[in-house]
């Protein structure tokens, strides 16, 4: 803040370098001014714990799973099917397997999924959703909100499991078939927001000035959206790990010997009420990782609205 | 004559729809490896058996022709035989549709008033516990997946208290009324047995409960969110000033145009608790239309897969116009905007 203070008395001697500095140090104090706020409010603080413990979690696995061997093709049926202890944590199932070592493991396709779907799915969506919104009223514009209009006009988890049905049962093949009905969420965000800025004054003038399409779609329109577009990355991380469990539950994902949280929960459900640890554990994860990136997202939403305003 | 226009619009666009959805099924249901009319003859059959059965499929036309065909006897009705069960797939629909109509029937019904009410309630005692309470219920509601709420619910409620039975939709020892709806809480009725109707009503609470917590709590919150914006705008407080009682302030004045995002979410809501149902019916081994699709989907018995989408998409598509209309009687602003575009 200083800096801006002093530097603002001389502005006719500013050198391109000291602007340079400038921008990065305001951009600096904007950030710094960000986090103050969202460290301030502690459910936020709360989700983005929660995802940096599970993300830890995920890709220190090995390491930190107290039996890594269990997360994979082992049996030891004199433990098996034990309740909580010390030694187990979260019990054991019924080849005698760790089930937290095995939840620990569970993390990383899950987190996967949620990576690789908005990876894909992201770009595509934010992409059509800018053509459709800029060519408002032309036939591009018709033509992709009818297509986001048919996908979603069915249940995402009817489509997302016929499809994982008919390719072979496989992370691979679910996390398509999460992508393929993900998509148009994206579309239809970028659209609403992009169709009313087409007209603004900003975008009139570039387009006056002989600015290509490309430069309007992805230097004028687009960097307004970042915000809404983070806000609804992070919270959609957690319901694509939903939707990835979802389908894992009926056996359409991870494939067993790996650990799958969905997949620990329905072999656990034969086993109702007597190992009930089996699918509790399993269960409250899944709650967890969705319930964290959830906060984070809110966390984001607030920030940002906030700073618009 | 406005509304019957607006109504109009919205039927041609579903009817739309649903080509596009039919397009995107047989699409589907060709990716999948491997010659139909082989599958469908079995792998015994000799070599001719295949080549009639494929002139009999149409496999031997180009594809859009193929999809000409298949439309054309999906829409008489012919959905074509279910490698599974060996019988027509309508069939096969028509026997276990009214399972799942009577739960996502009792979900709807739950998550609606359900969310109304404690969306009102919150924000009504906005800030207070009351509010909290509601506002972490509705938040765990959301983040929880329902097949999560179906095993803990049968775990809590079925084995540990044991206050409700876990599976099917009546007890094994009771014989189920006449079918005249297929619905087994109105069948009993209209068949004077009460005791049955206790009994189906007890089998339906835990599966549709768990299928409505996450469009009850998503509710909840966005009628308390419209709701507290509203006990902020200047009518309200011109009705309080006015003397006008507190409570038809917020029955009568705050809660119909508040309701009007609610009801217009609850049609996504009603989509997810379809594909929820999916879940819920293997969890609780109830005889419906997902049921039968995830048996379909395991055995890859295409016919029955595309049917069962088909159904469910249909099923939306007839839920979000009904909402649409609901809308459309709430907020005459919509009904009139439809017409001012053309």
């Amino acid at each position: 803040m200083n800096k801006v203070a002093t530097n603002k008395q001389n502005t006719l001697a500013i050198s391109p370098e000291e602007i340079r500095k400038l921008a990065i140090s305001s951009r600096i104090d904007m950030v710094r001014r960000g986090w103050y706020k969202f460290s301030r409010n502690t459910l936020s603080m709360v989700g983005l714990g929660t995802v940096l413990l599970i993300v830890f979690l995920a890709v220190f696995a090995p390491w930190v799973a107290p039996y890594p061997a269990h997360a994979g093709p082992f049996t030891d049926f004199a433990h098996a099917g034990e309740a909580p202890s010390s030694a187990h944590l979260f019990g054991t199932d019924m080849i005698g397997r760790d089930i937290l070592s095995r939840v620990i493991f569970a993390l990383r396709p899950a987190l996967i999924m949620g990576v690789v779907v908005l990876g894909l799915v992201v770009p595509l969506g934010v992409f059509l959703g800018l053509v459709a919104g800029y060519a408002h009223g032309t036939w591009p514009d018709t033509v992709i909100m009818r297509i986001t209009d048919i996908f979603i006009a069915v249940p995402a988890l009817v489509l997302a499991l016929a499809i994982a049905s008919v390719l072979e049962p496989n992370l691979t093949n679910s996390m398509i078939a999460v992508s393929v009905m993900w998509w148009p969420w994206y579309t239809r965000l970028v659209y609403s927001l992009s169709s009313s800025l087409r007209n603004e004054d900003f975008v009139r003038s570039a387009e006056l000035m002989g600015a290509s399409n490309f430069h309007i779609l992805f230097r004028e329109i687009l960097p307004n959206f970042w915000g809404p577009i983070f806000t609804k990355m992070s919270i959609d991380m957690g319901f694509v790990i939903l939707l990835g469990a979802s389908l894992s539950f009926v056996g359409l994902g991870e494939q067993p010997p790996k650990p799958g949280l969905g997949t620990m929960v329905a072999e656990g459900a034969d086993h109702l009420p007597d190992q009930w640890w089996m699918v509790v554990f399993p269960a409250l994860a899944i709650v967890i990782v969705v319930l964290g990136f959830n906060l984070l997202g809110d966390g984001l939403h607030d920030l940002l609205s906030e700073e618009k305003g | 004559m406005r509304f019957l226009y607006f109504f109009v619009r919205r039927f041609l666009h579903s009817i739309f729809v649903l080509l596009g959805l039919s397009v995107v099924i047989y699409v589907i249901s060709r990716i999948v490896p491997g010659d139909p009319a082989r599958m469908a003859v079995g792998y015994q059959a000799p070599q001719w058996v295949v080549n009639n059965m494929r002139e009999y499929m149409h496999l031997n036309d180009t594809i859009p022709v193929q999809f000409f065909y298949w439309l054309r006897s999906a829409l008489s009705g012919d959905l074509g035989i279910s490698l599974l069960t060996r019988r027509p797939v309508i069939d096969d629909i028509r026997q276990v549709f009214p399972a799942t109509l009577e739960l996502a029937l009792y979900a709807g019904l739950i998550m609606a008033i359900g969310g109304i009410m404690l969306g009102t309630l919150s924000a009504h005692h906005k800030d207070k516990w009351v509010d909290n309470v509601v506002r972490v219920f509705a938040y765990m509601g959301i983040v929880t997946p329902a097949f999560v709420f179906g095993i803990v619910f049968t775990l809590v409620f079925g084995f540990w208290l044991n206050w409700l039975p876990t599976i099917g939709r009546i007890s094994p020892d009771l014989t189920s009324p006449p079918v005249v709806t297929g619905l087994m809480t109105v069948d009993s009725l209209l068949a004077g047995k009460p005791l049955i109707f206790i009994d189906a009503v007890k089998h339906l609470l835990m599966p549709s409960i768990a299928l409505a917590m996450a469009g009850l709590s998503q509710g909840a919150r966005i009628t308390r969110a419209t709701m507290s914006d509203n006990l902020g705008k200047d009518y309200i407080a011109a009705e309080r000033a006015l003397g006008i009682p507190e409570r038809q302030v917020l029955w009568k004045f705050l809660l119909k145009p508040s309701l009007i995002p609610t009801v217009s979410i609850l049609g996504l809501d009603i989509a997810a608790a379809i594909g929820n149902a999916f879940l819920l019916e293997l969890i609780f081994s109830w005889p419906g239309v997902s049921r039968y699709g995830v048996r379909a989907m395991l055995a890859k018995d295409l016919n029955a897969i595309s049917a069962v989408v088909l159904i469910l998409g249909l099923a939306f598509v007839v839920v979000n116009i009904c909402v649409d209309l609901v809308v459309g009687i709430l907020d005459p602003r919509i009904r009139l905007s439809a017409q001012r575009n053309e």
